[in-house]
């Protein structure tokens, strides 16, 4: 049941957006944070919340600005290598920040993003300060084509890499290594005495989690073009942890649920009003209050009904 | 006798002055099924925990197999065969009683396999067949958080015995099992250990489970080893039935 309706909402996104192409930027937007929301997700998972994600978003972004600036020009490769770079990074910030739990982990992450985007906004003549850096349209298997049309090859890139990346996330959850990840939440000192490094167990979902936000940053910069500092911001990671708790961490397409339904709100409230962030204020205190497992716990809720 | 497999010699801990452990010496050999008892707060689990490197002793130290182990962490000396049932049960909570099972299982077949799921038939299989041993087959897709403290405590020594360990420390394994519950536990539990050739140690306040089951007791007091041996000598020992099994 639930695959069936994972499969109709993905053909239906990809019927609207052949429907109302202007419909394309939003969707593939949204499908970039729910990568990053993804990858805050599964460190909610671990009860660890991140404040601090969106570094590697803009990381990955910068990324993809700085090696285009280096001659690299394929869709493919860029975004494998720009991942790659957001997964280093995260590696190595992960390597001490796991150490870390509850407000001390959630503060150092919003710490280590602010001094990253304190230096992407400073360091002018490398990062180009608060004007950001381009990120040109690349090649996509050696075609050049134009923006209209690799915006549009962009978001079903963007849909297909949710399924694929989503199902491998989905299979990594189910493994031993996301169980054990979900039972830090539990209970640590069972963990050591099963003799399961914890720290290991959560450097590598910190990992996971990095290249997930960096695969979000690198589409979010080729669908925008530019990435600017504000990428980084902690309002940015604020927004990702809004995403996840909005959409639910249950499963892997809450991330997606959440982005989708933020975007599409927030695109339609800015039509009727500036104070958009007060529909998202309102929106998310029902979710909190109302549906505790998120958007996705709706679901799963009424499969649990139905069996 | 054989060499010990565990050897604890001259312990030395102190907690705000009070002494859990003042220069005692243990050992364990293969087979044992060694009880410790002494009176609350004399150091019992004090002594589990420096075998199982939770705390460090000032001084002293503490041999496996003849491999000094008294600076390695709980997990080092788990993946050297030393598995441990606790006092409190220690579970994942928010997980499912079969989940527990299968996570040590996976633990001890390599968590590494991030690609399978955890949940194989073959993982199902074992993890049921020790449910079962313990009398809890008919929770397993339970949320452990909801089972009744004893039946807690069962999972808490189903989850040891999944890892296959050639040592087992219980801390009072039948603390907070129903007095009908008692007897078949640590029936099935030694049947278990028998089969599987598992050496255990086991701290335990229950006089009557002590001397059906212990094959050696050792009375711990005020950090220090007041009498052992088998447990007729033991309870034959008027200091000991004054002391700490409360009849003169």
């Amino acid at each position: 049941m639930r695959i069936i309706l994972a499969a109709a909402a993905v053909v239906m996104l990809a019927a609207l957006a052949f429907a109302a192409p202007w419909l394309q930027f939003v969707l593939t937007l949204a499908i970039a944070k729910g990568f990053a929301a993804l990858g805050v997700a599964v460190l909610l998972r671990a009860g660890l919340i991140s404040i601090g994600h969106a570094m590697f978003f803009a990381a990955s972004a910068y990324g993809a600005a700085f090696l285009a600036r280096a001659g690299i020009n394929d869709l493919g490769l860029l975004l494998i290598l720009s991942v790659l770079v957001s997964a280093l990074i995260g590696a190595i910030a992960g390597s001490f920040l796991v150490r870390y739990r509850a407000i001390f982990f959630a503060m150092l992450n919003l710490a280590v993003s602010m001094v990253f985007y304190a230096l992407c906004a400073k360091l002018y003549g490398v990062t180009g300060g608060t004007d950001g850096l381009p990120v040109p349209i690349p090649a996509v298997f050696g075609i050049v084509f134009a923006e209209p049309v690799f915006k549009s090859i962009l978001f079903y890139l963007s849909l297909t890499l949710m399924v694929l990346v989503g199902l491998a996330v989905h299979r990594y959850l189910d493994s031993p290594l996301g169980h054990a990840l979900s039972a830090v939440h539990s209970n640590e000192i069972r963990l050591e005495y099963l003799g399961i490094p914890v720290w290991a167990v959560l450097l590598i979902a910190y990992t996971i989690s990095a290249a997930l936000a960096g695969l979000g940053g690198s589409i979010a910069g080729f669908a925008i073009g530019r990435v600017v500092p504000d990428f980084a911001f902690w309002t940015a990671s604020g927004h990702l942890v809004l995403i996840a708790v909005l959409g639910g961490i249950g499963g892997v397409p809450g991330a997606f649920i959440g982005a989708l339904f933020l975007e599409l709100l927030h695109s339609a409230a800015v039509t009727v009003t500036d104070a958009w962030n007060m529909f998202v204020g309102i929106t998310l205190i029902v979710v909190i209050m109302f549906m505790p497992q998120g958007i996705y716990g709706l679901f799963e809720r009424k499969e649990a009904q139905s069996s | 006798m054989s060499r010990p497999i565990l050897e604890a010699k001259n312990l030395r801990v102190a907690f705000n002055g009070v002494k859990a452990a003042d220069g005692a010496s243990i050992a364990i050999h293969d087979g044992e099924f060694l009880a410790i008892i002494g009176p609350n707060g004399s150091g019992k689990t004090t002594l589990l925990n420096i075998c199982t490197g939770y705390i460090r002793p000032i001084s002293g130290s503490v041999l496996l197999d003849g491999n000094d182990i008294t600076r390695m962490s709980p997990r080092a000396i788990a993946r050297r065969g030393v598995a441990r049932a606790f006092q409190i049960p220690q579970l994942f909570s928010a997980q499912r009683v079969v989940d527990n099972m299968m996570l040590a299982l996976a633990a001890k077949d390599g968590l590494w396999s991030a690609i399978r799921p955890l949940e194989t038939a073959e993982r199902r299989d074992e993890a049921k067949a020790l449910l079962e041993l313990v009398g809890l087959d008919g929770d397993a897709d339970r949320i452990s958080s909801t089972l009744p403290e004893g039946h807690r405590k069962l999972l808490d020594i189903a989850v040891t015995l999944a890892l296959k360990p050639r040592l087992l420390l219980l801390d009072e394994p039948t603390s907070g099992v129903s007095a009908l519950e008692r007897f078949p536990l640590m029936e099935a539990l030694m049947s278990a250990l028998r089969q599987r050739r598992i050496t255990a140690l086991f701290v335990e306040h229950d006089m009557d489970v002590v001397a059906r089951y212990a094959s050696r007791v050792l009375v711990w007091n005020a950090g220090n080893i007041m009498a052992e041996g088998r447990p007729d000598e033991v309870f034959g020992n008027a200091q000991v039935r004054e002391r700490v099994v409360g009849v003169a």
